[in-house]
């Protein structure tokens, strides 16, 4: 009996872990109009539907260009201030540091509600680009301190080297110190890209009439439990698995060989 | 040379959070008066937090669901990493581990509706139960702390699962081979050895949870309904329905402090 217990919480813990997920992809399959027992189907019906849904994959396309364009810029933002900070003696070099890395100790809806004071005083019209600015604030530090922690003085030394040889600072910049840091660039960009694209409070709070996918999701939330969200939270949880899954298998595992 | 590298940066950083910061600190000191917005630099809106029951309620109620929240999570994390760490054959730790935070690429809105689906009147939790004679009508379990608390637990087992584990495999087995050689038991050896090895991961978990649970708005709105509010919901009432920013700055920044003081 006690050998057992270990395997017997394992279980319960998977079941429990487990439960929404099922739920959801289960009666996204539904034939019918309610996601609840008992189960008819299976029918694509519902996925059918999300498909040839305009506002829907509106919002799809919506996100991913948000989640691409603030996770590039917040990675380039965060790569020139991590190699300033490392390569250079700057003055007040710990509070820059401080300041950069602020905004991941305040909650997401604190930094939303602020842009949106400041941002509608001082005449942007809320959009996706406003989202945008705001995605762009809380990923930077990120990728900041992703960059900057892999920056170390093996890098320096080949810069070293190519600026000895007669390469100026963009060179070395481009063709030195990028390449070397790539996996950690890219680890930056595919956390901003992940974060970015399923984040709600900010997009809410900062968008108006085209919104993102869980902005779009959150409206169709008001009408209830219905099979098109479990539709829609399926889709969006394949999607998400995939790119994890494409990530753990060609960057990450490349870099620990 | 150096500060032309660092400026875009930290200029994004002062415009669009440190700016909105001072503005939404000097906000919190004006008045809404009906539509117009007084600067009149009055503690106005701080008296009404110690004044009106309902706000005051929203603090006590965010503080009692995420002590909950993070309490519950460590209580049901630590053994599941530990089985992972220590019963698991090595060789399939990967796979578990990768198992027991799958769910976590959810969509973040869709984690909430999926935990409704289980727990709604018609719901499977209810349907189970009815169908094996337990209860005869279905019991009211969304819309609940219950189920607020439910599905916060959720998420954060799976992260706290995921801290605590990294903290256990880094872990010496000569430390726990020690202490059996010494005549300790099992218990013994967690209780005096291992727990106090992991307890500061254990606690960067809990101050993660901690920060994560108590300014989120989503989990509350979709599972608890409205039949109590935490402070992210008597915000954004304050934003929607009232566009009443002094008072959504002024609880803001008490939910910072809140924060700040963990």
């Amino acid at each position: 009996m006690m050998r057992a217990l270990p395997w017997i919480y394992l279980l319960v813990a998977f079941v429990f872990i487990y439960l929404p997920v099922a739920a959801l992809v289960l009666f996204s399959f539904q034939s019918g109009t309610l996601p609840v027992p008992p189960f008819n189907g299976p029918s694509l019906q519902w996925y059918g539907e999300i498909l040839s849904d305009d506002d829907l994959m509106a919002a799809l396309r919506n996100s991913v260009a948000v989640a691409f364009g603030s996770s590039a810029a917040a990675v380039i933002l965060g790569f020139f201030a991590a190699y300033g900070l490392a390569r250079y003696v700057l003055p007040g070099s710990a509070l820059i540091r401080g300041i950069l890395i602020a905004p991941l100790t305040v909650s997401y809806l604190i930094v939303g509600l602020g842009l949106l004071i400041v941002l509608t005083r001082s005449g942007f019209v809320l959009s996706l680009l406003t989202a945008a600015i705001g995605h762009v604030v809380i990923n930077l530090p990120l990728a900041f301190a992703i960059i900057y922690a892999s920056m170390g003085s093996q890098q320096q030394n080949a810069e070293r080297a190519a600026r000895d040889l007669g390469a100026g600072e963009v060179q070395v910049i481009w063709l030195v110190t990028v390449p070397i840091l790539l996996p950690s660039i890219a680890a930056a960009f595919f956390l901003s890209v992940t974060l970015s694209w399923d984040e709600f409070i900010i997009a809410f709070l900062l968008t108006r009439f085209d919104v993102s996918l869980p902005v779009e999701i959150w409206s169709l939330l008001r009408s209830g439990l219905s099979p098109r969200l479990n539709a829609i939270g399926s889709f969006v949880f394949l999607i998400s698995i995939t790119v994890v899954l494409f990530l753990e298998i060609f960057v990450f595992r490349r870099n620990r060989q | 040379m150096g500060w032309g590298f660092v400026a875009p940066a930290l200029l994004w950083t002062m415009a669009f959070f440190v700016l909105p910061f001072v503005v939404m600190g000097a906000m919190s000191l004006a008045t809404m008066k009906g539509r117009t917005l007084i600067w009149d630099l009055s503690l106005a809106n701080y008296l009404e937090l110690a004044e009106k029951a309902y706000l005051w309620r929203a603090i006590v109620v965010s503080l009692e669901i995420t002590l909950t929240v993070t309490l519950v999570s460590i209580i049901l994390a630590y053994p599941l990493a530990w089985i992972i760490a220590f019963r698991v054959p090595k060789h399939w730790q990967r796979l578990a581990l990768l198992l027991s935070i799958l769910p976590f690429w959810t969509s973040y809105v869709v984690r909430s509706y999926a935990w409704l689906l289980v727990l709604a009147r018609e719901g499977m939790v209810n349907n189970t139960l009815i169908s094996l004679g337990l209860i005869g009508n279905p019991i009211t379990i969304a819309n609940t702390r219950f189920a607020t608390v439910t599905g916060f637990v959720h998420f954060f087992v799976m992260l706290l699962t995921l801290t605590i584990y990294a903290n256990l495999v880094q872990l010496s087995p000569n430390y726990r081979r020690a202490a059996m050689d010494l005549g300790a038991t099992a218990l013994q050896t967690f209780r005096h050895v291992i727990l106090p090895l992991t307890l500061p991961g254990v606690v960067t978990g809990a101050f993660l949870t901690f920060v994560l649970c108590i300014g989120d708005y989503v989990t509350p709105q979709i599972l608890g309904g409205n039949t109590e509010l935490t402070v992210p919901q008597v915000i954004m009432v304050q934003l929607g329905r009232r566009a009443d920013f002094p008072l959504a700055s002024a609880l803001a920044l008490v939910l910072m402090g809140i924060v700040s003081l963990a």
